[in-house]
């Protein structure tokens, strides 16, 4: 099963190799991940999706607890989070096809950043179905380009992670 | 004028020193009274520094791996944080092994190593590595100096951290202008992280189930591993044994955890060891295991594993619980602790019946070795020696036959007597282990049982022992053949030698050419006054004990349980396997019960 993993990590020198290490060191699976720093400039967080079943799960967790760097460790799956990718798009946009990728923008609340005589960047925030859906609605039309963050995460209601 | 009445705090500006004379100071502070180090370029300024210190002693190995594995051998014996020092590059990539060694077996390390300039870091200079990024996964922690007033702190959390909860090796990354950078050395300097990593106190609700399953048991064991020699549990282990009955098997780590003298005592389990320990495991109803892993060595085949029994587990490391087996009661906490707690309100248990069967098997498959009148049985020299050792003796072991022989027939009384690398297996490890248990007890015997294999992987140590005056006193079991190798040709290889034969050396001699006295025995009748020649000798001494590599019916340590495979599929003395022996002794008696035919 598919997991949503918060993580507080100090922002120091290795931190992330250290991570990244532990999940290739003992084969767990890194679906995405993303980091960056959090209002506090000496701690980072970081979210990763990782797919396994409750005991690599559970393993998983305590070998993060176990490092130094880490401060906090949160398996959000359960709590049902918002989760959001930012995907970024060029598409070919011409006269042809102008109408029917417009229509399929504002379907998908994406929006276009950046358009010239040439090409368009698209700009989608979503999850990561609706970035998979959009992507494969624009594909009939020509997408020169895709890139696309990991996920974040955020708890519901007042629950916060903090350090 | 107001401000002329208001005393101003003296401040008197304390003297810049060089990030090195901060180093040691360090060292001083923690405590430090020996490191192990091997100068290069990129480390120099801390060996110099470390000239002028008056509390440190520097002990040169004779190569780096030599270095860690001396540190680890003085933390193991001592419990304090073992420390060694190398250069850049190969210094630090030599280290390594040692540093992994550290990890497996939880032993509290520093490791310090110089880097090249932080300016030339990322271009390939001349002996640059990135050993923070190589030791990743070998270490509990580590630091890449790049501003020396950082020096103070980072060592303070170091050393803590090294030590604290499961210890483990941390390191810390020097480039050389660091070490040359002056800074006000900060006496007062703290750790910036204040918490321990998990939680050392166990949860009282646990405890309280424990007991309770505890006094329910019928027919429990206790399962001590490591922890215990690393959380000072001991005398715990012990109280709570005298006061339950409860019987006790340790792990190779374990050893020394309980005095094998003891009838309790069901010596160390796994796949070479004890019948009846693994016999008894198979058959408790209760397991306690404290501060131990389930290591693959250990259990064989996990889910036949304490099969028919509730499992406790005890360990500080959370990530240990459930990790390789799912128990019935986990406690998170630091074991003495945890055995603290029991003994306020443990009882002496009713299992008398139990008991009488586990002393019927500890008689019927007592350890045995084949007897032979032509050479000398190595088995015999460990029964021997630990007949002639004093009682605060430390052994340290390579990796291979010897080892386990080492684990089968030394009966270890005391924690931290039994010195070997259980989790990584490195050969290697026993002459420059031993090195550092001697430096940290000068005056107590000890010695290196090692084999021909691995005694010559840090040979160059004798040299350290000569120029360093270290008594260390070597027992190489030499067959010219990776024994252990051998052996599982035997069995799984139909005994092609796939480069396992090692040749003759004459090791008596290697030491004379140190400088170091040694003889050599090939015949049984000589091993007795061989053994006490070389423990009445006052320096260090090499006895090289010739015997040839045999066949299954000599050279092959036994019992042995095959990896992934059964109590039931142990290999006895004799060649014959437990199911087929029990099968035909009808199986009654003490291994099957009347309800349950012990899974035949």
């Amino acid at each position: 099963m598919k997991h949503t993993i918060s993580i507080l990590v100090e922002n120091e020198f290795g931190a992330l190799a250290r991570i990244a290490g532990l999940f290739s060191g003992r084969g767990y699976n890194i679906e995405s991940l993303t980091v960056a720093p959090t209002l506090d400039p000496a701690i980072s967080r970081m979210t990763i999706n990782t797919i396994g079943d409750d005991r690599t799960i559970e393993q998983i967790i305590k070998q993060l607890n176990r490092l130094i760097s880490v401060v906090k460790v949160k398996d959000v799956t359960a709590e049902d989070p918002i989760t959001k990718n930012l995907a970024l798009i060029k598409v070919n946009l011409n006269r042809r096809n102008r109408d029917k990728l417009k229509s399929i923008i504002a379907d998908f609340d994406a929006m276009i950043t950046i358009s010239d005589d040439t090409c368009s960047v698209i700009q989608a925030v979503a999850d990561d179905g609706g970035i998979i859906r959009l992507t494969e609605a624009l594909k009939p039309y020509g997408v020169m380009e895709f890139v696309s963050t990991g996920s974040v995460a955020i708890q519901k209601g007042k629950r916060v992670i903090r350090a | 004028m107001q401000t002329d009445t208001i005393a101003s705090p003296v401040i008197v500006p304390r003297k810049k020193i060089k990030g090195s004379r901060i180093i040691i100071s360090c060292l001083e502070r923690e405590g430090v009274d020996t490191v192990f180090g091997y100068p290069g370029g990129a480390s120099m300024d801390i060996h110099q520094a470390l000239t002028l210190s008056k509390k440190i002693r520097v002990v040169l190995p004779r190569h780096e791996q030599g270095a860690a594995f001396a540190a680890s051998g003085y933390a193991r014996a001592t419990g304090k944080p073992g420390v060694c020092l190398a250069a850049s590059g190969p210094g630090a990539t030599n280290l390594i092994t040692g540093i992994m060694d550290a990890r497996l077996d939880s032993i509290p390390m520093v490791i310090l190593t110089g880097q090249v300039a932080t300016k030339v870091i990322g271009t390939d200079a001349f002996q640059e590595t990135d050993i923070v990024g190589a030791t990743l996964p070998c270490v509990k922690h580590s630091y890449l100096m790049k501003d020396v007033n950082d020096i103070s702190w980072v060592m303070k959390e170091a050393f803590h951290l090294a030590s604290s909860n499961r210890p483990g090796p941390v390191l810390i990354d020097f480039p050389v202008d660091i070490q040359q950078a002056l800074a006000v050395l900060d006496d007062n300097a703290e750790r910036k992280r204040s918490g321990a990593v998990f939680k050392t106190e166990p949860a009282k609700g646990q405890i309280k189930k424990a007991l309770g399953l505890i006094n329910e048991a019928q027919r429990p064991v206790i399962y001590a591993g490591g922890g215990i020699i690393s959380g000072n549990a001991s005398d715990e282990l012990r109280r709570f044994v005298k006061k339950t009955g409860i019987p006790v098997t340790t792990t190779s780590m374990g050893l020394g955890a309980f005095p094998e003298d003891d009838p309790l005592s069901l010596h160390m389990l796994g796949m070479h060891g004890a019948v009846y320990a693994n016999m008894a495991i198979a058959r408790a109803d209760l397991v306690i295991a404290l501060g131990t892993r389930f290591d693959n060595k250990v259990t064989g085949k996990i889910s036949e594993f304490c099969k028919n029994a509730k499992i406790i587990h005890v360990d500080i490391d959370a990530s240990e619980i459930n990790k390789n087996t799912i128990v019935a009661l986990p406690i998170q906490g630091d074991v003495r602790q945890t055995l603290e707690a029991f003994n306020t309100e443990a009882v002496k248990l009713n299992i008398e019946p139990w008991i009488n069967e586990i002393q019927k098997l500890k008689k019927e498959f007592a350890h045995s070795y084949p007897k032979s009148k032509e050479h000398i049985v190595p088995q015999a020299v460990i029964v021997e020696l630990s007949g002639l050792v004093p009682n605060d003796a430390v052994v340290c072991t390579g990796v291979g036959q010897h080892q386990m022989w080492t684990a089968q027939f030394f009966k270890f009384k005391n924690p931290r007597s039994f010195i070997s690398s259980c989790g990584l297996g490195a050969m290697g490890f026993g002459l420059p282990a031993a090195i550092g248990a001697q430096v940290a007890f000068p005056n107590r015997m000890v010695i290196d049982i090692d084999g021909d294999g691995s005694f010559l992987m840090n040979i160059q140590e004798l040299q350290t022992l000569k120029t360093e005056n270290i008594p260390v006193k070597c027992v190489v079991l030499n067959n010219s053949y990776l024994g252990m190798m051998a052996q599982w040709e035997d069995r799984y290889y139909k005994s092609v030698r796939g480069h396992t034969c090692l040749g003759e050396a004459n090791f008596a001699e290697i030491a004379k050419a140190f400088g170091i006295a040694g003889a050599t025995v090939s015949r049984s009748e000589d091993v007795a006054p061989a053994l006490k020649e070389m423990l009445s000798h006052k320096g260090a001494y090499v006895l090289d004990v010739k015997y040839p590599y045999n066949d299954a019916t000599h050279g092959h340590v036994l019992p042995m349980i095959p990896a992934d495979g059964t109590y039931l599929d142990s290999i006895l003395p004799g060649g014959v396997i437990l199911r087929d022996y029990l099968k035909q002794k009808g199986a009654t008696e003490c291994c099957v019960s009347k309800d349950r035919p012990a899974g035949l």
